[in-house]
């Protein structure tokens, strides 16, 4: 059985006019426990909607997501939030980072949702997490004081924190510079691996999307197999 | 309880974070707290002055004065036969509170010569009735009544034309006359209005020809009596019917001494003082409700990414309630602390009542507090609730994105 499942995945959203806009259309997707797989698409093809399905962040309007085997239509409210909070963490290409806290608050804030023993160390945690990316000297420094880079770093530290199954990063690498960005991704892709986490890139660089071990291609919302020429 | 200590380490850090906006957003409740609290101690310490200033010459709601004189010679009632028919129409009627008034003359002896002054002879129950406050020495007592020497109040005016300085103690004066007797000055009370002698003098005492009747109910004077004022009108129609059938020959006056008016318009300000109180709250509670909305609206991307974390509905809720109304209600309690300890210390008698100490000083209005406090929590609640229903109803995705 797959971690992740979609089968003939659909999204639509109503327009204003009373017509409706395909964004996903049957998309059909299998993810294994620490598979690394990269979706490459030009913008506007759907692949941060894909994502948010994926991570529960937004619901199919037609289709079936399994998430080990659990029928994601029937998760509601809290129960939807908690899964979504345990099993998947999130890596944005504008970092979204908290304003104004450290990095080791950052990494500690979705520990804050976490239950027991997570809860209470979350600080050391945390600072654990900022060490195995690189950033154990930079605890207490705010993300406005770090580089590009070391913001993403606090980000991936963030994602991980939790000990998710799979890390859903959404162009990881689009607001760095080519070498950081691979520096990032080889990170990204290093510290998932150790966590026996699965990874879901979603980019518009193919060479980003090399590094997987799977890619597909997004287009006008239809999921296919390869990497465009 | 983790979820609960979650959710407190959650609004701590907003708190910590945001100082700014969260002292903003605290200065706004603490001046509407502050203000409408004071304002409302203010205003019932007001009301007292006010009330009390009408009882000084009208005595306490309700006073009926009643008094007999006679239709042929226009002189009061003889002293015995006026105590036997009040005493027996206040054992009827069952009246406790009563006060006898009399006017006589003395000659007071002045260091600067002997003068004739008015003296406004009664029981120690007038004070009472009338509010009067010494500010030096102290009002009638009962024990006044069977002391050789009788017991005087006089006012600023006076005590300054007897000399001596301040008032340290009680003070000997001598009552010229025929037979000279020796006063004893007790108390002094504030000149009121003008620069005019003012001497209370115990109805009785052991001065012989006092023209006292043996009930002790200022034979020969008017008595003010306090009654329930539902029953004023009754208690009037009562007196007047059956003091005329036992004192024969005498006419009669009773009458309603205060001013029944006075109530209603104490009903008004106070009103109109809570009126205020509630505007100024309302404005207060705006200036916050629009920083709790801004703020949301600056923390929409920030709910989104927690909400990418894991974090229910409900938790943002109690987030951004819990933050508001924790926040609000502390700034409540150090405004209203600050509303106490001000108006406590304001000299309300100077400003209010010409210098005369209050009768019965109110303390902070226990009302007034438990208002503001209670107001306080209603400001960060009902503040804190819109912007949490919009943080709640914002979609995930979207407050990512924004």
């Amino acid at each position: 059985m797959s971690q992740l499942e979609l089968t003939g995945v659909g999204r639509e959203v109503r327009l204003p006019d009373g017509g409706v806009l395909p964004i996903l259309t049957g998309v059909d997707l299998a993810v294994d426990a620490g598979e690394h797989v990269a979706v490459v698409g030009r913008s506007g093809s759907g692949k941060s909607t894909l994502l948010n399905v994926l991570g529960l962040l937004d619901s199919p309007t037609s289709g079936a997501y399994l998430l080990d085997g659990q029928d994601t239509a029937r998760l509601r409210g809290r129960r939807r939030a908690r899964l979504r909070g345990e099993c998947f963490g999130f890596v944005f290409q504008q970092f979204n980072l908290l304003p104004r806290r450290t990095a080791v608050e950052n990494v500690a804030a979705p520990l804050l949702y976490a239950r027991g023993r997570a809860f209470l160390t979350r600080r050391r945690t945390a600072a654990e997490m900022l060490d195995r990316v690189g950033l154990g000297a930079r605890l207490d420094t705010i993300p406005e004081k770090l580089s590009g880079g070391e913001q993403q770093r606090v980000a991936i530290a963030r994602a991980l924190v939790r000990r998710p199954r799979v890390v859903l990063a959404d162009e990881p690498t689009g607001a760095l510079d080519v070498e950081t960005g691979r520096a990032v991704m080889a990170l990204l892709a290093e510290a998932t691996a150790e966590q026996g986490a699965a990874l879901i890139t979603i980019t518009h660089d193919p060479a980003i999307a090399a590094l997987a071990d799977r890619q597909l291609r997004l287009a006008a919302g239809r999921l296919t197999a390869g990497v465009p020429a | 309880m983790i979820g609960l200590l979650g959710t407190l380490a959650e609004a701590w850090s907003e708190v910590r974070v945001h100082k700014a906006r969260v002292v903003l957003s605290l200065v706004g409740v603490f001046l509407a707290v502050f203000a409408m609290t004071g304002v409302t101690a203010l205003g019932l310490i007001v009301t007292q002055v006010q009330q009390e200033q009408a009882e000084r010459y009208g005595g306490r709601s309700a006073t009926v004065s009643v008094s007999a004189y006679d239709v042929a010679t226009g002189t009061a009632a003889d002293g015995a036969e006026w105590d036997t028919a009040v005493g027996d129409l206040l054992t009827r009627y069952g009246i406790t509170q009563y006060a006898s008034i009399a006017y006589t003359d003395a000659l007071v002896r002045f260091p600067a010569g002997t003068q004739q002054l008015q003296t406004m002879d009664v029981s120690p129950s007038y004070g009472f009735l009338h509010r009067i406050e010494p500010i030096a020495g102290r009002w009638f007592v009962d024990a006044d009544r069977s002391s050789l020497s009788p017991a005087l109040v006089v006012n600023e005016f006076v005590l300054d034309q007897l000399g001596g300085g301040p008032f340290t103690g009680p003070r000997a004066v001598v009552l010229g006359g025929a037979e000279p007797v020796t006063a004893t000055v007790v108390g002094v009370v504030k000149n009121d209005g003008g620069d005019y002698p003012v001497v209370y003098r115990i109805d009785e005492s052991g001065t012989p020809g006092r023209g006292q009747g043996p009930g002790g109910y200022g034979g020969g004077s008017s008595l003010e009596l306090w009654v329930p004022p539902a029953q004023v009108d009754d208690v009037v129609t009562a007196l007047t019917n059956d003091l005329g059938r036992v004192l024969p020959g005498y006419q009669v006056s009773a009458y309603r001494l205060d001013s029944p008016g006075v109530a209603d318009g104490l009903a008004t300000l106070r009103l109109a003082i809570r009126g205020a109180g509630a505007v100024v709250l309302l404005l207060g509670g705006l200036g916050v409700f629009n920083v709790g909305m801004m703020a949301v609206r600056q923390r929409i991307r920030e709910i989104g990414i927690r909400r990418s974390f894991g974090a229910t509905s409900g938790r943002v809720f109690a987030a951004i309630m819990l933050e508001s109304v924790v926040a609000t209600l502390l700034a409540g309690v150090v405004a209203v602390g600050l509303a106490v300890v001000v108006v406590r210390n304001l000299p309300v008698a100077d400003w209010f009542n010409g210098g005369v100490p209050l009768a019965d000083v109110p303390g902070f209005p226990v009302q007034a507090a438990v208002e503001g406090l209670v107001a306080a929590a209603g400001v960060g609640a009902l503040a804190g609730l819109l912007p949490a229903l919009v943080a709640v109803r914002v979609k995930v995705i979207d407050a990512i994105r924004y």
